[in-house]
């Protein structure tokens, strides 16, 4: 009983009129908690100490490493979607992982960018070929030629699952990314928060991070939600207007 | 360079960024809801709302 109670709310958010419905509701609220998060986070990034070693550089941390987390987090996402496409056909999972791409190339970009601003004083150099930032480059490249397929084929559907077989097959690259600094000798530094004996920095720079790392979160969904329903209005505007061609043809 | 310029730099670029993700997205919506308003003026409806209307009436 309960089962096909939870199939039926599933089913009822497949339907992309209510689904346009909630995303109306939920869009102005998560937009104004993405916005105070971000208050609270930056202010915290620029008040608490600088680092012993880095000084005040290691506030480029608080926006490097949610972007990376961001880029990895939305390309997962894609996968979750992708497999919603290839296995249940859900109508709504091809313009979710269609939507996310270019926000996921967005925070891929701001990560490399980042990365390379903190490197620089760091480390002497602003770029090196070693393992962590070279397969995050790659999938940088990933989502610049996922962007580009979604928009070369013209039937959605076909693209859509042309796509998905693209993006799970891509998805490789995530565990990869995530275990490159233990696998590799890499001039970038290992997981110091998300370790399975917990993280090893102080709560003074911890804090800070986790409340950006839910900021840009925050921002993902609510960019996310809003850029789905764009899809879902585009692909109306385009059924109405074949309807309204073959409507001209037949009077005609 | 003194550390300021890198810290200055990086929080620029990334607002730069999600300045711009905001802005595409949003006028990306705005387009889209113009022009469904202007197909619905057209008299050019969904066939589902035109079921819904017939429906209810």
């Amino acid at each position: 009983m309960s089962e096909s109670l939870a199939i039926t709310k599933f089913s009822d958010l497949a339907n992309p009129t209510r689904f346009l419905g909630l995303a109306a509701r939920i869009i102005p609220w998560l937009g104004c908690l993405t916005a105070v998060l971000f208050g609270v986070g930056l202010y915290l990034s620029f008040t608490t100490q600088g680092d012993y070693q880095q000084g005040s550089t290691v506030r480029i941390m608080y926006v490097h490493v949610p972007a990376a987390w961001l880029s990895m987090m939305c390309y997962s996402v894609m996968a979750l979607s992708a497999i919603g496409t290839l296995v249940w056909r859900h109508p709504l999972a091809d313009v979710s992982h269609k939507a996310a791409a270019p926000l996921g190339a967005a925070f891929t970009l701001i990560a490399l960018a980042t990365g390379a601003l903190w490197g620089k004083p760091m480390w002497g150099t602003w770029w090196v070929w070693d393992a962590r930032l070279t397969s995050v480059f790659i999938l940088f490249l990933m989502y610049l030629g996922l962007i580009a397929l979604n928009r070369a084929l013209d039937d959605p559907s076909r693209g859509a699952r042309l796509s998905a077989v693209l993006i799970l097959v891509g998805f490789v690259n995530i565990p990869i990314i995530k275990f490159s600094v233990e696998w590799w000798n890499t001039l970038h530094q290992p997981a110091s928060v998300m370790r399975l004996d917990g993280p090893t920095i102080d709560n003074e720079f911890l804090i800070p991070l986790l409340v950006m790392a839910f900021a840009f979160t925050f921002l993902f969904f609510t960019l996310h939600l809003m850029a789905m329903r764009n899809e879902i209005w585009r692909r109306r505007v385009t059924a109405q207007r074949r309807m309204a061609a073959r409507m001209a043809g037949r009077e005609l | 360079m003194s550390h300021g310029f890198y810290i200055a730099l990086s929080y620029g670029s990334a607002a730069v960024i999600v300045a711009l993700l905001i802005g595409w997205v949003w006028l990306d919506g705005r387009a889209r809801r113009r022009e469904l308003a202007e197909l619905e003026a057209a008299g050019i409806h969904r066939r589902s709302a035109d079921a819904r209307k017939g429906g209810s009436a």
